[in-house]
C-alpha cells in the first residue's frame, strides 16, 4: 500500500510541478508592475526598470551598476529595445523610465525628457588615408553617391567605400539629421550597411579606401577626420564647435520621484559623468 | 528511485491502467510540443506580416525594388534576388565540391582518410556562423579587396562562406545514398568491363540520384536561411547585384540588421519578409524530403 502511495506522490510532484512551470510562464506575460518608490531616511530601495534606446543601453548599464553599489538595496534593470520602444514603454507606463538617443518627434505622446550624457559621431577614415579633413556638404555628397573618387575632396584616386549604419540606427539618424539630411540628401542603397558602431570600426580599419561615421568612443585605431575645420574632440563637441551631436535621454511620464529621482539625479551628478566620460560620451555642460 | 510494487504492474490492476495511460499522454504532449511551437511561430509571423502585406499590397512588396524606411517604401526583390544569387553561388561550389567528396569517401579513399575526412567533415557543422563570418570578413573579402574589384564584401565572398557552411549537408546526405547503392551494381558494372571512373559516374551516382538531390534541396534551404555570417562579408547594399563582386542584401540579413529598432510599418515589413522567407524554405524542405522518400522506396 505504501508504494502505492508512492507513486501517487511521484505523479502529484510532477503534475503540481507542471503547474508551477505554467505559472512562471503566465507570471512573465504580465506586465511589468510599477514600483512604489519610497525611499526612507538614509537608505534606497526598491526596483527601477528602464527600457529602450541601445545607443543609451551600455552608459545606463554602467551607470546602474554604479548607482546599485552605492544603494545596494536598489536593483535597476537595464533593457534595450530602441528608442522608439522606449517611448512607447514609458507613455504605457511598462517602465519607471525610458530611453532615447533621438529627441522625442511631435507625433509621439508627451513624456519627460532629461539629458543625462551627449555623444558625438565623428567621421573616420583607415589611418593609411592621407586625408585630414572634409566639409560637412563633401561628406553628405559622398554618402549620396555624388562623390565617389577620394581624389575629388583632396585625397589619392582611389574609389571611395562608404559605410553606413542600418535603417533604424541612432548613430545613423543623428548622421542623417545633421549631415545628409542638411543638404535633402539621402544615403545611397549601394553603400555597405553594418549593424553596429564595431562592425563600422573593422570594416573602416581593414579597408584603406573606406569611410564610415561612428560615436565618439568607436574611434580607437582609426584616423577621424575634421568636419569643416574642427576635431571630433569631447571639448568641441562640449563647446558647440563640433556639429554632429546629439543627447542621450531618460525619460519619465511624471516629474520624477523617489529612487527613479534619485538615480537620475545619480546620472547627471559628478559620479553618473565620470563614467560617461570614460566611455567616450560628452558629460553634460550644467551650469 | 523508487520501486513500483508488483501488485502495481498486475494485469487488472485499474492504478496500472492509470500509471500508463498518464505516461502515454505525457509523451504525445512532449512529441506534440515541437510541432505546437512551429505552429505559434508561424502564426505570430502571419500575424505581425499582415498588416504591411495589406498596406503595401503583395506584389508590390514581393516585386518593389526600393527598400526606404524614411521614404515608407517597402519592396524587397533586391533582397530575393541577393538571396537567390548567394544561394546558386553556393550551391554551384558546394554541390560539385560535395559530390566528389562523398564519392571519395565511399568508393574511392582508403580507411585511414576515410577516418580522417569524414570527421573534419562533421566538424564543420559545429562551427558557430559567426565564426564562419569572421574568418570571411578578416581573410576572404580583403583578398577580394586586393584583387582589384570594389570593397571585397561581395556576392562572390558570401558564396565562398556559404558553400563551405552547407557542404557538410551535402556530403553526408550524398554519402548515405551512395552507401545504400547495392554493391552488386558496382559489381555488375566492373564485370561488365567498366572502368572504376566509368561505374562511378554511369552506375553509382544515377542509382544515389534521388538522395544527391535532396541533399542539395536541404542544402539551399540552409543557404537562404544563415543570417549571421552572410552580413559580416555580403556588405548589405539594398541593390540588385550585377556582377559576383558587388555587395547585395540578404532576405535574412534584412531582418537580423534592422528588427531592433523597427516600430510601426517598418516593423510588420520586416515580418512580411519572415513569411516570405517561410514560404520560400517550406517550399524547399517539403521538395527535399519528398526527394528524400522517393529514394527510400
Amino acid at each position: 500500500m505504501s508504494s502505492i502511495k508512492h507513486s501517487m506522490k511521484k505523479v502529484g510532484v510532477l503534475l503540481s510541478s507542471t503547474l508551477l512551470l505554467a505559472a512562471v510562464i503566465l507570471a512573465g506575460c504580465a506586465p511589468a508592475s510599477a514600483p512604489v518608490a519610497t525611499p526612507q531616511a538614509g537608505e534606497l530601495s526598491g526596483t527601477i526598470n528602464e527600457a529602450g534606446s541601445t545607443s543609451v543601453q551600455p552608459l545606463a548599464e554602467l551607470m546602474a551598476t554604479a548607482f546599485t553599489a552605492k544603494y545596494p538595496k536598489v536593483t535597476v534593470n537595464i533593457s534595450g529595445g530602441g528608442s522608439s520602444a522606449g517611448v512607447k514603454a514609458i507613455a504605457a507606463g511598462t517602465v519607471d523610465i525610458g530611453a532615447a538617443s533621438r529627441d522625442i518627434k511631435i507625433t509621439e505622446p508627451d513624456v519627460i525628457p532629461v539629458c543625462i550624457a551627449r555623444d558625438g559621431v565623428a567621421i573616420v577614415v583607415n589611418e593609411a588615408n592621407s586625408l585630414t579633413g572634409v566639409t560637412i556638404e563633401q561628406v553628405a555628397k559622398i554618402y549620396a553617391g555624388e562623390i565617389t573618387n577620394w581624389k575629388d575632396v583632396g585625397g589619392n584616386d582611389a574609389t571611395i567605400t562608404v559605410v553606413s549604419r542600418e535603417e533604424g540606427s541612432g548613430t545613423r539618424e543623428v548622421f542623417e539629421e545633421y549631415v545628409t539630411g542638411a543638404f535633402k540628401k539621402k544615403i545611397k542603397a549601394d553603400a555597405l550597411f553594418f549593424d553596429s558602431n564595431g562592425a563600422i570600426r573593422s570594416k573602416v580599419a581593414s579597408d584603406k579606401n573606406a569611410v564610415g561615421y561612428v560615436s565618439f568612443g568607436y574611434v580607437a585605431g582609426l584616423k577621424t577626420l575634421m568636419v569643416n575645420n574642427v576635431a571630433p574632440t569631447i571639448e568641441n563637441a562640449q563647446s558647440g564647435k563640433y556639429p554632429i551631436v546629439r543627447r542621450l535621454y531618460f525619460l519619465t511620464k511624471s516629474v520624477p520621484s523617489g529612487i527613479v529621482k534619485e538615480f537620475i539625479d545619480f546620472c547627471r551628478g559628478p559620479e553618473g559623468q565620470k563614467i560617461a566620460l570614460n566611455e567616450g560620451y560628452i558629460p553634460l555642460v550644467l551650469k | 528511485m523508487s520501486k513500483i510494487s508488483d501488485s502495481v504492474l498486475q494485469p487488472g490492476c485499474e492504478l496500472r491502467r492509470v500509471y500508463d495511460g498518464f505516461w502515454r499522454y505525457a509523451i504525445y504532449l512532449f512529441g506534440a510540443i515541437s510541432f505546437i511551437i512551429l505552429l505559434l511561430i508561424a502564426l505570430f509571423i502571419f500575424r505581425e506580416g499582415y498588416p504591411a502585406f495589406q498596406k503595401i499590397g503583395i506584389w508590390q512588396f514581393i516585386s518593389g525594388l526600393r527598400w526606404d524606411v524614411s521614404d515608407q517604401a517597402y519592396g524587397i526583390l533586391p533582397m530575393i534576388i541577393g538571396s537567390t544569387y548567394v544561394t546558386i553561388g553556393a550551391l554551384l561550389i558546394s554541390v560539385p565540391l560535395g559530390i566528389f567528396t562523398a564519392v571519395f569517401l565511399t568508393d574511392v579513399a582508403p580507411q585511414m582518410m576515410r577516418s580522417i575526412i569524414r570527421p573534419a567533415i562533421e566538424l564543420l557543422v559545429g562551427i558557430p556562423s559567426v565564426v564562419y563570418g569572421l574568418v570571411g570578413m578578416l581573410m576572404l573579402v580583403p583578398i577580394i579587396r586586393q584583387s582589384g574589384h570594389g570593397s571585397g564584401d561581395s556576392v562572390l565572398a558570401a558564396s565562398i562562406v556559404l558553400a563551405v557552411m552547407v557542404l557538410p549537408t551535402i556530403v553526408s546526405i550524398t554519402e548515405d545514398s551512395i552507401i545504400a547503392v547495392p554493391n552488386a551494381y558496382r559489381e555488375g558494372a566492373l564485370s561488365l568491363g567498366a572502368t572504376r571512373w566509368q561505374m562511378i559516374w554511369h552506375v553509382v551516382l544515377p542509382a544515389a540520384k534521388s538522395g544527391i538531390i535532396a541533399s542539395i534541396v536541404l542544402g539551399m534551404g540552409r543557404a537562404i536561411g544563415e543570417t549571421m555570417a552572410m552580413i559580416m562579408v555580403i556588405g548589405n547594399s539594398i541593390i540588385i547585384p550585377d556582377s559576383i563582386f558587388s555587395p547585395a542584401r540578404t532576405l535574412t540579413g534584412t531582418l537580423a540588421l534592422e528588427l531592433k529598432y523597427a516600430a510601426g510599418l517598418h516593423w510588420n515589413a520586416l515580418f512580411a519578409t519572415g513569411v516570405v522567407l517561410f514560404v520560400f524554405i517550406l517550399i524547399l524542405n517539403s521538395f527535399g524530403f519528398l526527394m528524400l522518400r522517393g529514394k527510400n522506396k
